[in-house]
């Protein structure tokens, strides 16, 4: 208890404020948001659209693969060649189709000619690109190839069960790779139409952070997406609904460790509850080793390596999910051991002790989130992208430090309701016996 | 355009790297304590905090048959208490100073690491420095954490065809040395440990004179020795064993597994034995330093990016591969694998993926290289090395493993300019030197369909 008590001593609140966000649009309607950062040398630059997987209707697949075909053809230049012309100038590229996002970035050092020949590329794979039909088909195949990966781990069979049950026949339902009859079926116009709905300027934020000045950045923004069409900002998705009962998905799979997830819907960017959400999951499963679910789960039983729970806000409704992956014969056990903590946790709230700690948690911890430029990207992404107030950064931990305890057993209770949770199972098949090897 | 980025590439090439160089050995300050602790300090004021690492030497390489996975196991307990903190105290003490931990454990290191606002360094070393010399490993908690870890085992390996084909792979590659074991260590030799074995392996191996304390962030040196000195100072250093030396045995021909498991996809490993930059440093007379950079380049040549050979020849050109990679690690303590996989693409077959790969190997080996190809490697490379200062996690890291491996955290700085030094002439000749059929080892992963029988019995 000493040493406890000599390390909360010093304990003050750290009042830190986020990096000043400049914001303006492009001529055609991008929204940008931009972040200094004289310290080294360097900038990344991120575009995202409104261009995930919930607006690829029934052809599934179609958006990642529409968004991971940019790079293979722009302008006249090969796959080869943009590889090339990236990786002369030591540029590197990342993108990533998501439900509700699209994204495609580069990372650049901002000596002149890299900079500008790094804006230069990234405005034409973002507003010229081609898709080839060679690399069309041979992207396909690759797609299909990943799908059959998939059908190995037990923990993506379990994810796609799971959101297929909280989501119904929401966009947000199937999975983002799609799957092989989905896949097979779409056409390179399927891409080339998606890709003129969507990647359009007022459908896209940029985020820009790097050692550069305002007018700089107002001139990367416009050079790279200068070029494309004003178009229009998506419409709303379908609200979702929320789950009217609870459902057990049991789904047979030769490994020796079940995968066990339990949830339902949770909550939307921007959402009231947020907040006082955020903090009452931190000690059920949010906060790792120290969570109420790590305690029952795995220091007091040994059941699980990993055991966690979380809220996922999307644009809609996200996630609330719960997991853990332990020995087949555990399976009861667990299950119920699960189930049991997340009640007693809804029914009692969380306690003094467990509030406490989660706000020390994440308020301390806030210096972490902003520490360098790729988590400033992925944060000015988010607040472009869902249009969060600009000071989110700066009156984060004011508002973690403004709630009370009563308003996170009462966020909680009001929104997780475990007698209609969906629990997918997947594993149990006692069949894997290994032949070893043969030489 | 491909002229004007060559001269872009020149100013490059010579302007950026030396400047890095110098200024990050100015910021990098080593102490050495009394006890034979080493403490290694960056000063890095981007941002108000501080990443604070605890590097043992002592990993999977270090253990022998029957205690495999001993190391990772004793990862695993360092959080279950001391005299002073209860068990999983020290995560909760952490997390209410608004700090990220984790450990981690490979063939050469076990390190512990937090991330904190930087006022806080005092709260990891007071824990750390107990924690060094004072662990407590109750049979109890040793029972349920060694139920968590054979979960761990399960989730990493047992139920993944891929790392299942790579574990088998290694303890085929090498025959006598310690690489041949899993670091998480075999489920037989997991589920037979004592608490005693752990308490042994503690003693043996975490003391002050076999640890490293590197910090990384926005911190003053001096300061951070002073607090070291407080807190790591009182502790005693032990008398360490003596690693038997453990070589692996030449390998006079090639080398080739199947394995069968319940996949989808089938995949393919290669590995030619190749040398570490400690092997190289020991035996410069056998192996040149100037090889392992060489290889380092090889390896970009093949897999440094999208346009790198495995990728423009295998997936993109005669669509044969669905995914291809070359990787070699440089700083093994014990030797190294230059490696290869890959998955085929639809359609094709595992046979045609290892002889498109095979030619690509022969490719190198015969024909001369583009010079534009290695300027592009050592571009990237330039620019990696900016970006890798975005991140004091990483830079702490690069300081941990080079100082624990047998390696100096200075060899970091002398990175970049060795890179640059390789001609296209020496990644031919580290191709043909070291690419070599009589070290190859191969491992194909084979779908088959579930079998019917029980769970083997040491699987519980």
């Amino acid at each position: 208890m000493k040493i406890i008590t000599l390390f909360l001593l010093c304990l003050s609140t750290i009042a830190q404020a986020g990096p000043a966000i400049q914001t303006w649009e492009t001529s055609n309607g991008a929204k940008v948001y931009f972040v200094p950062a004289p310290e080294l040398p360097m900038a990344d630059i991120r575009v995202v659209f409104d261009a995930g997987s919930a607006r690829e209707g029934k052809k599934w697949g179609l958006a990642s693969m529409t968004t991971g075909l940019l790079t293979e053809g722009a302008d006249g230049l090969s796959a080869e060649q943009i590889s090339e012309y990236f990786e002369d100038i030591g540029a590197q590229v990342d993108s990533g189709s998501l439900r509700d996002m699209a994204y495609l970035g580069v990372r650049t050092i901002t000596e002149q000619k890299n900079f500008e020949t790094a804006l230069e590329g990234l405005s034409k794979v973002l507003t010229k690109p081609d898709f080839p039909e060679a690399a069309f088909e041979r992207q396909k195949k690759r797609t299909l190839i990943g799908l059959q990966q998939k059908k190995q781990s037990p923990s993506s069979i379990a994810e796609d069960a799971f959101y297929a049950a909280i989501y119904g026949d929401h966009p947000y339902a199937h999975p983002t790779s799609g799957n092989e009859q989905t896949v097979n079926n779409i056409a390179r116009e399927d891409l080339v139409a998606f890709y003129k709905e969507w990647f359009t300027a007022k459908n896209a934020i940029i985020a820009i952070v790097g050692d550069l000045n305002t007018e700089q950045a107002k001139q990367a923004a416009e050079k790279v997406l200068g070029q494309l069409p004003a178009g229009k900002a998506a419409p709303s998705l379908p609200p979702v609904k929320d789950l009217t009962e609870g459902k057990t998905i049991k789904i047979n799979h030769p490994s020796s460790q079940t995968t066990i997830l339990i949830g339902q819907t949770g909550m939307k960017r921007g959402d009231p509850d947020y907040y006082a959400l955020y903090v009452g999951n931190h000690s059920l499963g949010g906060s790792g080793l120290v969570s109420r679910l790590s305690d029952e789960v795995r220091e007091k039983r040994g059941l699980s390596y990993s055991v966690y729970s979380y809220f996922l806000p999307m644009r809609e409704k996200g996630s609330f999910m719960s997991g853990m992956q332990t020995r087949n014969d555990q399976v009861e056990e667990a299950t119920k051991v699960m189930k049991d903590t997340i009640n007693n946790y809804l029914v009692k709230g969380q306690t003094e002790k467990e509030f406490t700690a989660s706000v020390k948690n994440i308020t301390g911890g806030f210096p972490m989130r902003i520490d360098n430029n790729s988590k400033i990207v992925e944060y000015l992404s988010v607040i472009g992208f869902y249009q969060l107030p600009l000071d989110y950064l700066d009156t984060f931990i004011g508002k973690i430090e403004a709630l009370t305890i009563d308003q996170t057993r009462d966020a909680m209770k009001r929104r997780l309701h475990p007698d209609k949770m969906v629990t997918v199972i997947v594993g149990g098949n006692a069949g894997k016996a290994k032949e070893g090897t043969e030489s | 355009m491909f002229h004007k980025l060559k001269i872009v590439l020149s100013v490059l090439l010579l302007g950026q790297s030396g400047f890095l160089s110098a200024a990050s050995s100015e910021k990098t300050q080593e102490f050495k304590l009394d006890n034979g602790l080493k403490l290694i300090v960056q000063e890095d004021h981007r941002s108000p905090v501080v990443v604070t690492q605890v590097w043992y030497k002592v990993g999977s390489s270090y253990e022998h048959e029957g205690i495999t996975g001993l190391s990772h196991m004793l990862e695993h307990m360092m959080f279950k208490g001391t005299k002073e903190v209860k068990p999983g105290e020290f995560s909760r003490i952490i997390a209410e100073n608004g700090g990220r931990e984790n450990a981690f454990t490979n063939r050469d290191y076990t390190a512990y690491y937090q991330q904190l606002e930087k006022s806080r360094l005092p709260v990891s070393f007071k824990l750390e420095s107990d924690r060094m010399r004072n662990l407590i490993i109750s049979d109890e908690e040793f029972m349920k954490e060694r139920k968590v870890v054979s979960e761990e085992r399960r989730m990493r390996t047992d139920d993944s065809p891929q790392s299942l084909t790579y574990e088998t792979f290694q303890a085929t590659a090498y025959q006598t040395s310690p690489y041949r074991n899993p670091v998480i260590g075999w489920m037989a030799d997991i589920m037979h440990y004592e608490p005693q074995d752990l308490r042994d392996w503690y003693g043996m191996w975490y003391a002050p004179n076999n640890a490293t304390v590197v910090v990384v962030g926005d911190v003053d040196a001096e300061k951070v020795h002073q607090l070291a000195l407080k807190y790591f100072g009182p502790l005693k250093p032990e008398k360490l064993a003596v690693l038997k030396d453990r070589p692996e045995v030449k390998q006079t021909g090639e080398k080739r597994i199947v394995v069968k498991d319940d996949a989808k996809v089938p995949c393919l490993l290669m590995g030619y034995k190749a040398p570490s930059l400690v092997e190289a440093k020991a035996r410069p007379k056998v192996i040149p330093e100037q090889d392992i950079y060489a290889l380092e380049v090889l390896a970009s040549v093949l897999d440094g990016g999208n346009s790198s050979r495995l990728t423009k020849n295998l997936i993109r050109g005669q669509e044969v591969a669905s995914s291809a990679s070359a990787s070699y690690s440089m700083m093994s303590r014990l030797g190294s694998l230059f490696l290869f996989d890959g998955t085929p693409a639809h359609g094709q077959t595992i046979e045609a993926l290892e002889k498109a790969i095979r030619a690509e190997i022969e490719k190198v080996k015969n024909e001369p290289l583009d010079e534009q190809e290695i300027d592009r490697v050592k571009t990237q490379v330039i620019t990696s090395n900016i970006y890798q200062k975005d991140s004091v996690y990483y830079q702490a890291m690069v300081i941990g493993i080079l100082e624990t491996v047998g390696l100096s955290w200075h060899d970091r700085d002398e990175y970049v300019d060795k890179v640059k030094a390789v001609t296209a002439d020496q990644v031919q000749a580290v191709a043909r030197k070291y690419l070599v059929n009589d070290h190859l080892t191969v491992a194909v992963l084979k779908p088959v369909p579930a079998q019917k029988e029980q769970l083997s019995a040491n699987s519980k």
